[in-house]
């Protein structure tokens, strides 16, 4: 069975906002949207976004870690919003395990959003409708795309290519090597949502050097010695003893 | 979480129209077992209150409507029974207002064919509005606990995901229901119906103290599994937020938030604690001893507003674990 | 499960089988990164604009901005219409009533005719972001004013004169770090820089190639967030910081010392002779005159073996680093490298870390990382190449240590020196123009200075003629500077005097306080281009904000004729007397050229073009067409033929056609050259060459064989190619300046040992100063002239990911992200003035203060306060509403800093700049901070008079929802 997924990469996000703008601009346009926005030129402007980055501080200044925090629709393989919803409009795909909403059927109850412990459902509030990540299923399948193309829009955009795309029920894809190798996790594993999207974790790259390093034998200060110039036409003993 | 007063209403006008269908039906049981003197005119009597408890299930009902984004496509809801709570209180609720409806009709119009008697003396007719009003009965738990388990079956709303959130919705329905039955036993001048539901009420709505203190006492000693280590999956004691990303807010900050103060939830419990138990005790039992209307109507009027302070406080107190993520502009 | 009867199919694609679905290729200035991008049009309408993986720069990904393109393109901000202001109106209440743009031609020509035939240097042209400075600065030229600069100065002239100046080629669009191949990165002061998605792509491998990514900075944000480790420093303090670590370097012997023999003047011998006229100067062994902009090899070593001096890469030569010498005529000479361990002597990690606020053990294991690093993780590429000197080399080697920085280090008036250090310290790391350190982009690396030269007097100022030289050059010396007789500027911005020699940008933030003070003389007409300079590109925003608007006693404006290109309602608009309505990147042909800053990559020249992917809204015209037929109306020699009549239809013609010099095969487009198209760089104008871009992605890239991509200031196959394609003139290796012969000519001036050009007396001991010909740290100037027990604090700004500059709050979906601005304080420094997170606070500098919201945050140096650049905004202006958050809790840091610092031994009015560039010194003003009071109004300090909506807005999206659907409206 396939489920797809993305893995996050907080190793390397920066927190650029890239998968948030080109997610609101590729599905705004597309058959999730539009994706409306209120007072969009006035006080308090709000929309409707499927992702959104997020930023935590850790730790107390000067051990200070910042983490940038990407967050979208993780796809459970145990999705709590799809049994709650009463009019099947939440749905979970059994083809690829991408957990949609079907607009055509959504009352607008909110009942799945209370459901999803992760804070990821939208309702639109034009379109009175649910909305969340599609995992762009517009994209990742449309054969009129090159195929390098048929990826999630924030993938594509990702400057540091900190969102991985790919089947993690597939062991070797390269989100499950990534999980595996990296120490990818999941959110809240407590609610045994089972989330598909993982998480990578931030690694520290250390130097060591030892003491024994620092110094080697074509340091170049032996070779420059601190020289004064070598002075010759001054006295020496050559001068005044005749031994 | 976000108090929506669609829901609040829904909830406690249906609870109402349920507990006062609870109370016409117990009455008729009683006195049909002759254990309790019935009204003299039961068609006006249980006519009349079927239409007072259908109005309040109506009115739950088109509250409801003003909670959903697309109400003209509300029949979808019925899709899901299998799974959803909600989409089992879709069905069951008008299904109970339908009983409900057909009870009062039976008495109304007096077309009430007796099935059998039982009894020892065999002098207990069941008839038609015997059989509808059990059937009805039925209906009328089942709807408390769908309603119910919309909430308590959400398992990480940690303050919902209790059976006290049924048993409350139950109680507490009841309880109003009586009440109110009280008032208009008084009102249609029922002697000893007016004591039997004065008393139940004062006894239901002394449970649902006893079940709502429990479930207030409970959720202040919850201990939340989801924490914001397990939120983000950072292992560190001092985490703060910094941004969520947008700074005017979302519908995760509109639909998960109460937005007021603690000092405004505190005094809000207070108000509910008094105007739900205490006071309509009291003017139930002041009201029983004088049989005045005037105050069992206010009991019932008083614990109806402090119901909705109450509910107001039932959504407003769950914390929702999505919230970890939202704790900061 | 269900996905069979679902109703909403969300593969449909029934929106688009209808709708007419073009893609084209352009290129994106969301920002000035200018990454290739792909548009698609759904019906017309823009309906995704992505990456286009096809483009060497961001290979197919984009950034916040980018994707968000089309709420720009949509904007209700977007100005329509030529505007002239009402008669009686004051400046800034933004009230205009449209025109035509003949008529906006006409009042233009006649002014400018006027001027250009009495006083040409009384039209100023002052461009902001613009990257068409190649066009810019040609007009300006070719009017014959002097009075013309880009944003450099304002921006980070320090990185790029401090790092020329030393290495002949500079971070930010010249050059950057090889994270390809480094093992070590080092990134000073950097949040968020041009090569915004490159430099995000490249961090992130570098980081997943395991390898260590160091951030100096007092904030840890952006970059800053994924790096390993994170060293706050106190801001203005990274020269001691630089001056330590090259200190404990040399002191641990983990220089370079053959790349510092080789490829550095570092064994070039000073004359040490105090008395001596050419005290501080290089030893010359032969004295032709020196004509041409480059090092003549004829200095002196003192070798090993022969111990005594020798010419510099003599065959066999060893020369000493170290030590003191005496020539045959008794001067005392010393290696210059021997001046800097002079110099660093004292500069120890204790002294740096009182200074710096960074433990001692951090600066010394931060220099055994890099050193070591540098030393044992050496890189060899196998391959071959000559140097200048005829060495025939089997490989190229480099020292895995990459160094990046950016305004962290240049908006600091004490920048240039400290960006001079920090270029001499990855030098003796030996990590200039190698794998792994250091690598310059074409047309980089340049003679130290670059030829370009402004002119030397006012006598270049002409009615009626071009200017004698370039508007903005590169003084070697102090007879470049463009002064008059008495030593006072020619510039309005007081470029190349004596108050900032080298002021190579320009002081575009000093232009209206100068031209409204009449001083150094008064002008008639500025035109400011693409530029916000009534709020966040001018300090002390609320003083220039009234300047613009200041008369004289006879009820003239100080400054007569206002002339503003912009495309948007922005603050600056509102101070016009003409608006010119720019049209947006979407609608017009531009070019990334090599005449400018072009895009170039490490292995070779690149450059770019916009093609328009929709047409122009409204009566917006490109600002290139303005320039161009302004210039065909003024007739300026390069826009007519000999008989006066117009020489190109339009700016895309004038792309194809112009040529720097007549048949000299340069022209703004370097790719496709030639009758056909076969040649690159230098060739005939092509007729085809638009379409020839437009058929490969919009860009042209060369990759220079392997041989050339490396060790390029010394390499001789490289310079004699970028000679034959005239990148540059002359093929001379471009030796490192660890010492810098060029501020000792300054500084011997100011002594008056300099036959040239002196400074005036007041300026003299500033130059003596601050044209120190080797790196030192000083406080920044003013912080030197404030009452530090009073304004404690420093305060800076941050660009964010998400917004660019000012112009992004007219962005629908960008400023849900940013829609206000908080200070960000350190809990401890907030606490201790009882100020809480969220409170209502002030921000005080001597200056003046503003009031904002804090926001308390660990990842600040508690001596430090920052915000996000420009956030805040006026009311009503860009479009939004008059109570946006933005002008309601939004603020703008600037009305604190000051352009001008106080009044000293040095004059009045000088600028708050750099003293040996003019680079404008944000990043140096002192701040206190309280509480606001109870019952304070919880709305931002200063506010403004709402702007109102212009005519020929079109606010017809301006409603209380968008529903963003591209080709037409969808169904609710
Ligand atoms: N998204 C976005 N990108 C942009 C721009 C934009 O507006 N938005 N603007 C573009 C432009 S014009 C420019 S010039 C570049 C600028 O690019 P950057 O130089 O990256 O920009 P700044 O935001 O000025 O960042 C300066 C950094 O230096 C730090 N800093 C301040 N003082 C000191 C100091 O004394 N020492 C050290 N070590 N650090 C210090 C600040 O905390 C900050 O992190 O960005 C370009 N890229
Ligand atoms: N406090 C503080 N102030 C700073 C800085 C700082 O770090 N701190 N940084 C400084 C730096 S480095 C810079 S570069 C400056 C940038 O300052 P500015 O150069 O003033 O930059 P913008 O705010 O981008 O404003 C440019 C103007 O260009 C207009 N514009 C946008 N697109 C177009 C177009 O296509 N055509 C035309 N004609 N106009 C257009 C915008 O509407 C805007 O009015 O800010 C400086 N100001
Ligand atoms: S685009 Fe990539 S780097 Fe930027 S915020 Fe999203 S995940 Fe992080
Ligand atoms: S993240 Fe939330 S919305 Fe998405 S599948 Fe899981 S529970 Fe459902
Ligand atoms: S809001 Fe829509 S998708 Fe969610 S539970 Fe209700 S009907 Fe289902
Ligand atoms: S996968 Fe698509 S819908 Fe989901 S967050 Fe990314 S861009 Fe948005
Ligand atoms: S970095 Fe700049 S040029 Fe590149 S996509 Fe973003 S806004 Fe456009
Ligand atoms: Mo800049």
């Amino acid at each position: 069975m396939t489920q797809l997924a993305l893995v996050i990469d907080l190793n390397v996000c920066v927190g650029c906002h890239a998968c948030v703008t080109s997610c609101k601009e590729w599905n705004t346009s597309g058959t999730a949207g539009y994706m409306s926005d209120e007072n969009p030129y006035g006080q308090d402007p709000t929309g409707t976004f499927f992702n959104r980055v997020q930023t935590f501080e850790v730790g107390v200044y000067p051990n200070t870690e910042t983490v940038h925090f990407p967050k979208s629709c993780l796809h459970c393989e145990d999705p709590p919003c799809v049994p709650v919803c009463p009019t099947g409009a939440s749905y979970k795909r059994d083809s690829d395990g991408i957990v949609l909403v079907d607009y055509d059927k959504c009352i607008g109850c909110k009942y799945c959003s209370w459901a999803c412990p992760y804070g990821v459902r939208e309702i639109d509030e034009q379109q009175k409708v649910m909305k969340k990540c599609t995992l762009c299923v517009d994209r990742i399948y449309d054969e009129s795309l090159p195929e390098a193309e048929r990826q999630p829009a924030c993938v594509m955009a990702c400057p540091t290519n900190a969102r991985l795309f790919g089947d993690v029920h597939d062991a070797e894809s390269e989100v499950s090597v990534a999980i595996r190798e990296r120490g990818g996790y999941q959110l809240m594993p407590e609610w045994g949502t089972k989330p598909a999207n993982h998480y990578l974790p931030r690694r520290k790259a250390r130097i060591q050097i030892h003491e024994d390093e620092l110094e080697r034998v074509d340091n170049p200060l032996k070779k420059e010695g601190i020289h004064k110039g070598r002075v010759i036409d001054e006295p020496t003993l050559d001068d005044v003893t005749s031994w | 979480m976000h108090p929506a007063f669609s829901v609040i209403f829904l909830t406690t006008l249906s609870g109402v129209g349920q507990g006062l269908f609870l109370a016409l039906y117990t009455g008729q049981v009683y006195a049909v077992a002759k254990v309790l003197p019935g009204h003299a005119d039961t068609a006006a009597f249980y006519g009349l209150g079927s239409l007072i408890a259908l109005l309040f299930l109506g009115a739950g009902l088109l509250a409801s409507f003003f909670h959903l984004g697309h109400p003209e496509r509300g029949w979808r809801a019925i899709a899901q029974w299998r799974t959803s709570w909600l989409s089992r209180e879709v069905i069951i609720l008008p299904a109970f207002m339908g009983l409900v409806f057909l009870y009062g009709l039976v008495h109304y119009t007096g077309w009430n064919p007796v099935f059998f008697e039982i009894g020892q003396q065999a002098n207990i007719a069941i008839d038609l509005s015997m059989i509808v009003g059990a059937i009805t009965t039925v209906f009328a738990f089942a709807l408390f606990i769908a309603t119910g388990m919309i909430y308590a079956c959400i398992k990480f709303l940690q303050e919902w995901a209790s059976p006290l959130t049924v048993i409350n919705y139950t109680l507490l329905g009841s309880a109003s229901g009586f009440t109110l039955a009280t008032g208009y036993a008084a009102y249609q001048g029922a002697p000893g119906l007016l004591k039997f539901y004065g008393a139940w009420a004062i006894i239901l709505t002394v449970a649902s103290l006893i079940t709502r203190g429990a479930s207030l006492i409970r959720n202040a000693r919850i201990k939340y599994k989801s924490t914001l280590q397990t939120a983000i999956g950072v292992r560190h004691s001092n985490i703060q937020q910094k941004s969520q990303g947008f700074m005017a807010g979302s519908f995760n900050t509109r639909e998960f938030f109460h937005h007021k103060t603690a000092a405004f939830m505190k005094s809000i419990k207070w108000i509910f604690l008094v105007l739900v138990f205490p006071v309509p005790v009291a003017l139930l039992a002041l009201g029983l001893s004088s049989a005045a209307l005037g105050l069992l109507a206010a009991a019932f009027v008083v614990q109806y507003l402090g119901l909705i302070a109450e509910r107001w406080f039932f959504f407003a107190q769950a914390n929702h674990p999505q919230n970890l993520y939202y704790q900061t502009i | 499960m269900r996905e069979d009867n679902v109703i909403h199919n969300p593969l449909d694609k029934s929106t688009d089988q209808n709708a007419r679905i073009e893609t084209k290729n352009t290129t994106c200035y969301m920002c000035a990164c200018r990454c290739g991008i792909r548009v698609t049009l759904r019906d017309g309408e823009v309906r995704y604009i992505q990456g286009n993986p096809d483009h060497p720069l961001n290979k197919g990904v984009i950034c916040a901005k980018g994707a968000s393109g089309i709420m720009k393109q949509y904007s209700p901000a977007r100005l329509t219409k030529p505007l002239k202001r009402k008669e009686g109106a004051d400046r800034g209440d933004a009230q205009f009533e449209e025109i035509s743009w003949d008529e906006a031609f006409a009042v233009m020509e006649e002014r400018l005719k006027k001027i250009r035939a009495t006083d040409p240097k009384k039209f100023a042209l002052f461009t902001g972001r613009d990257q068409m400075q190649a066009l810019t600065g040609l007009f300006a030229k070719q009017y014959g004013t002097p009075n013309y600069a880009a944003h450099g100065g304002f921006c980070s002239v320090n990185m790029a004169a401090g790092m020329i100046y030393t290495i002949g080629g500079s971070f930010w669009e010249f050059g950057g770090p090889d994270l390809e191949r480094a093992k070590l990165f080092v990134m000073i002061g950097t949040a968020e820089d041009h090569h915004s998605n490159p430099l995000k792509m490249a961090i992130s491998k570098f980081k997943r190639q395991g390898g260590k990514f160091i951030s100096i900075n007092p904030v840890r944000t952006g970059y800053s967030a994924i790096a390993d480790e994170w060293v706050p420093i106190k801001p203005g303090t990274d020269g001691a910081l630089m001056l330590a670590l090259t200190h404990e370097i040399i002191n641990q012997g983990l220089y370079d010392r053959e790349f510092l023999v080789q490829y550095t003047n570092a064994a070039q011998l000073v004359n040490m002779d105090e008395n001596s006229t050419e005290y501080g100067m290089l030893v010359r062994f032969e004295v032709p005159p020196e004509e041409g902009c480059f090092d003549p090899q004829n200095k002196l070593w003192w070798d090993r073996e022969l111990n005594r001096p020798i010419s510099t890469h003599t065959p066999g030569a060893d020369p000493y680093l170290l030590g003191e010498f005496k020539l045959d005529d008794g001067t005392p000479v010393k290696p210059s490298f021997q001046l800097l361990v002079d110099r660093v002597k004292d500069y120890t990690p204790e002294w740096a870390a009182e200074i710096t606020g960074i433990p001692v053990e951090t600066i010394k294991r931060l220099a055994y990382e890099m050193g070591v690093t540098a030393r044992d993780q050496k890189i060899e590429l196998p391959i071959a190449w000559t140097d200048t000197w005829g060495n025939e080399h089997e490989s190229v080697t480099g020292n895995p240590v990459a160094f990046h920085a950016m305004r962290g280090l240049a908006a600091h008036s004490n920048g240039f020196q400290t960006i001079r250090a920090m270029s001499i310290l990855m030098s003796i790391l030996g990590t200039i123009d190698r794998p792994g350190g250091f690598r310059h982009k074409a047309p980089f690396p340049r003679p130290i200075p670059p030829c370009a030269k402004t002119p030397k007097g006012p006598g270049d100022v002409k009615p009626n003629t071009p200017l004698g030289g370039m508007p903005l050059g590169w003084p070697a010396e102090p007879d470049d500077l463009f002064v008059d007789d008495q030593g006072k500027p020619v510039r309005l911005d007081k470029a190349f005097s004596w108050e900032h020699p080298l002021a190579v940008h320009g002081l575009m933030h000093n232009a209206i306080t100068n031209a409204w003070r009449q001083d150094p003389y008064p002008i008639d007409t500025l035109l400011i281009f693409m530029a916000n300079m009534a709020w966040n590109s001018s300090m002390n925003t609320a003083e220039v904000r009234k300047m613009l608007n200041d008369k004289d006693d006879n009820g003239e404006y100080k400054i007569p004729f206002l002339i503003v290109a912009d495309a948007f309602e922005s603050e600056m608009v509102a101070y016009a007397d003409l608006v010119l309505p720019d049209t947006t990147y979407l609608e017009r042909h531009d070019c990334m050229s090599m005449l400018d800053r072009p895009i170039s990559e490490f292995d070779g020249p690149v450059d770019s073009v916009r093609i328009p992917v929709v047409p122009p809204k409204g009566e917006c015209k490109p600002f290139q067409e303005v320039i161009v037929e302004l210039g065909s109306r003024l007739k300026l020699p390069a826009f007519v033929r000999e008989d006066g009549s117009r020489k190109f239809r339009d700016y895309p013609d004038f792309v194809v056609n112009y040529e720097t010099e007549p048949g000299s095969g340069i022209g703004f487009l370097s790719g496709w050259r030639g009758k056909g198209g076969e040649k690159f760089l230098k060739g005939e104008p092509n007729p085809k060459q638009w379409e020839m871009y437009e058929k490969n992605n919009c860009v042209f890239q060369y990759h220079l064989p392997k041989s050339y991509q490396y060790m390029r200031n010394w390499n001789q196959g490289y310079l004699e190619w970028a000679q034959d394609n005239r990148l540059t003139r002359y093929a001379e290796p471009i030796l490192i300046h660890i010492y810098s012969e060029v501020l000792q000519k300054f500084r011997l001036a100011a002594q008056g040992k300099w036959d040239g050009k002196q400074p005036p007396d007041h300026l003299r001991k500033r130059i003596e100063t601050y044209f120190d010909p080797l790196p030192f740290h000083y406080e920044p100037l003013e912080s030197q002239q404030t009452d530090l027990h009073t304004y404690p604090l420093n305060a800076v700004t941050q660009r964010p990911m998400a917004m660019y500059h000012s112009w992004d709050s007219q962005n629908a979906w960008l400023r849900q992200i940013h829609t206000y601005n908080y200070l960000y304080v350190n809990p401890v420094t907030a606490r201790a003035q009882g100020i809480e997170d969220e409170d209502w606070m002030w921000v005080e500098s001597q200056w003046g203060r503003v009031r904002c919201l804090c926001r308390y945050s660990e990842a600040v140096e508690p001596g430090t306060v920052w915000t996000w650049n420009a956030i805040g905004k006026a009311s009503g202006a860009w479009g939004l509403d008059a109570d946006a958050n933005e002008s309601r809790k939004g603020f703008l840091l600037n009305h604190v800093i000051s352009e001008e610092l106080p009044a000293s031994e040095y004059g009045e009015h000088l600028s708050n700049s750099d003293p040996v560039t003019g680079q404008a010194g944000w990043y140096d003003v002192r701040v206190r901070i309280y509480k606001a009071a109870e019952g304070e109004p919880e709305i931002s300090y200063p506010q403004f008079d709402p702007m109102p909506t212009l005519p020929g807005q079109d606010t017809s999206r301006k409603s209380k929802w968008l529903k963003f659907f591209a080709g037409g409206k969808k169904a609710g």
